[in-house]
């Protein structure tokens, strides 16, 4: 068996972050990770996707941005070619196709059983990610057989769905962009909307997430906030990345044609229900979003920039339907594939240390895990809001590198 | 989920401290959270019938409340009936009207607005075609609920406005009108 002092699971941004700081303090370490650098953006998301943050906002330990276009969105490749980058950047100690069956305690180490033989180690970092599972509810169970499903982690483009009618649940930034270019392809699009949170690209000339990086909303930390519970299960914002900077939200889908309908009750065989309270629902979106702006118009006036920058130009309310469709029968509305974009949730299905409550959920405390010497990153409001962005791991990263060192050096004295 | 101390200002006659405690209470004794809401009926001839509400069950044991209370359903004189009480539909509105505004007040509470006056206006659209059996294509129910809110308040129009939503995202007889419930009824 194989010893090293901590091993991190996974080589994403996450992981890489934390490599790069635990090189910094000379901590030995592994990073395993079970297909190449990056994977989950190599295998796991569609064709046409691009990061929903602006290249510059890619700051990570001891690496950024430096290309011609700091205000683009990268393509997945391009967000591939950028981690492999900063991997090589500090020659990160990646080993590639090294699949983790299984975690265990042994006394104060941890052992990794892998596709690739045995680890033990010190400390361990979980950086899996947040988005494993695609999450899925009880309806799938009781669609019709002849009705396709797809989810968004198997969504790659139109062309693999049959044609005709497709209903996409969920209207968070997977589920618009989704319903955009398959109504695009030709295919009619029902989108069925829950809770979701509007957003602009561009407000006065910058974009969204300059905004909320200008006016700290993405530094917000663990003590900012009282409902924690709430925070991490905040969906994503309706955005896109292209390279118009094109906003995307129910109103632009509805000028294409897209149905909107309230969030899905339950399907019985090819009969769908929808809850009746859209209208509040795209409300509540539109005052949330107004709270937004108009928070970026005070920031602007208290900094004297009122003249120099574009005027405001306000979204208008999101339209809904006169009467929005409460049953749908999908064979008679032509619908032949539904595709679930209602979420995602981590896999720790290997994970064997009792360190999940009872909604299966790691219990941590800012990414200390309840277990000494197990931390994990890159999960929702890990320890602030911007925790799952490549531009916010780093701190997060910081902060339990300090952590995990100071720990090690704890157990190394006693022993 | 009393509240034994001495009452703190409030601005709109709500105990949010109390309410919040209790949310917190709860998460630590999700037992405790499971309620059952209770009613009995009987018929009083005609289409009449007087339903009275005198316990339920919460905090895992069963609770009296203070007084018995009644109330009576009929159908007006359109309908061929003395008119002696107000529809079932219309109990319906009253209580979103009740959930609503009591939600209303308790958002507001707790978010520092001082509420003035609070009216609704309800409106339940319903085709007879539906309950008398003319068009199977109608349903029985209403087919739009429409509140309307005249809200007097110490904040501006958005604040009152976010109120409102707020109030009917966490609020219990908007989510039952507004979603499919299971209704198991049997007769003993």
């Amino acid at each position: 068996m194989r010893k090293t002092t901590t091993i991190i699971i996974g080589a994403g941004s996450a992981g890489l972050a934390m490599s790069r700081h635990l090189t910094a303090r000379s901590v030995e370490h592994l990073l395993l990770e079970r297909g190449e650098v990056g994977n989950s953006w190599r295998t796991e998301r569609w064709d046409s996707l691009r990061l929903l943050t602006p290249n510059w906002q890619s700051r990570l330990p001891g690496f950024a941005y430096s290309g011609p276009d700091p205000d683009g969105f990268r393509t997945m490749p391009e967000t591939i070619t950028f981690l492999n980058d900063y991997a090589s950047s500090f020659s990160a100690p990646v080993r590639a196709g090294v699949e983790v069956a299984c975690l265990t305690q042994d006394g104060e180490d941890y052992r990794i059983a892998t596709n690739r033989g045995e680890w033990c180690s010190r400390s361990v970092v979980i950086a899996t990610g947040a988005c494993n599972i695609a999450s899925v509810p009880a309806s799938a169970s009781t669609l019709s057989e002849d009705i396709e499903q797809v989810t968004s982690l198997t969504y790659r483009n139109p062309d693999q769905l049959r044609p005709g009618g497709v209903l996409i649940v969920g209207a968070s930034a997977t589920g618009v962009q989704l319903a955009q270019e398959i109504q695009a392809s030709g295919r009619p699009v029902t989108l069925a909307v829950g809770e979701h949170i509007r957003a602009v690209r561009t407000y006065r000339g910058r974009d969204i997430k300059w905004w909320m990086d200008r006016l700290g909303l993405l530094d917000i930390g663990l003590d900012d906030v009282d409902d924690l519970g709430r925070v991490r299960n905040l969906p994503s914002m309706q955005l896109i990345g292209t390279p118009s900077r094109a906003s995307i939200d129910l109103n632009s889908l509805q000028d294409m044609g897209v149905r909107i309908v309230g969030r899905l009750g339950g399907i019985e065989g090819a009969q769908a229900q929808f809850s009746g309270a859209l209208a509040n629902i795209c409300r509540m979106a539109d005052l949330k979003l107004n709270r937004l702006l108009s928070g970026i118009d005070d920031w602007i006036l208290r900094m004297g920039l009122e003249n120099s920058l574009p005027t405001a130009e306000w979204p208008t309310p999101t339209r809904i339907p006169q009467t929005p469709d409460l049953m749908l029968d999908l064979r008679k509305a032509g619908i032949n594939t539904v595709i679930w974009a209602t979420g995602y949730r981590p896999d720790y299905s290997w994970l064997r240390i009792p360190v999940l409550d009872h909604k299966g959920r790691l219990r941590h405390n800012g990414g200390v895990v309840d277990a000494p010497g197990l931390y994990v990153l890159g999960l929702p409001f890990l320890r602030r809001r911007k925790s799952t962005l490549i531009d916010g791991v780093g701190d997060d990263a910081r902060d339990l590198a300090a952590h995990l060192h100071t720990y090690l050096n704890q157990v190394s004295r006693v022993a | 989920m009393t509240n034994a101390q001495v009452a703190p200002q409030r601005l709109n006659g709500v105990n949010v401290d109390a309410l919040l405690g209790a949310r917190k209470a709860l998460e630590s004794a999700p037992q405790a959270a499971e309620f059952v809401w209770k009613a009995t009926s009987e018929w009083k001839g005609g289409v009449h019938t007087g339903t009275k509400i005198d316990k339920f069950f919460g905090l895992g044991a069963d609770q009296e409340r203070s007084q018995s209370f009644n109330l009576d359903t009929d159908h007006p004189q359109v309908f061929a009936a003395p008119d002696a009480a107000p529809t079932p539909v219309e109990m319906v509105l009253a209580g979103l009207a009740g959930c609503l505004t009591a939600g209303i007040a308790s958002v507001a509470e707790n978010r520092g607005i001082k509420l003035r006056s609070v009216r609704a206006t309800l409106e339940g659209e319903m085709n007879l075609y539906g309950i008398l059996g003319i068009d199977s294509d109608v349903r029985n129910g209403f087919r739009a609920v429409r509140v309307k809110y005249d809200i007097d308040a110490d904040a501006d129009a958005d604040d009152v406005a976010a109120l409102v939503a707020q109030s009917q995202k966490r609020s219990a007889v908007f989510d039952i009108i507004t979603n499919p419930t299971n209704v198991f009824v049997t007769v003993e």
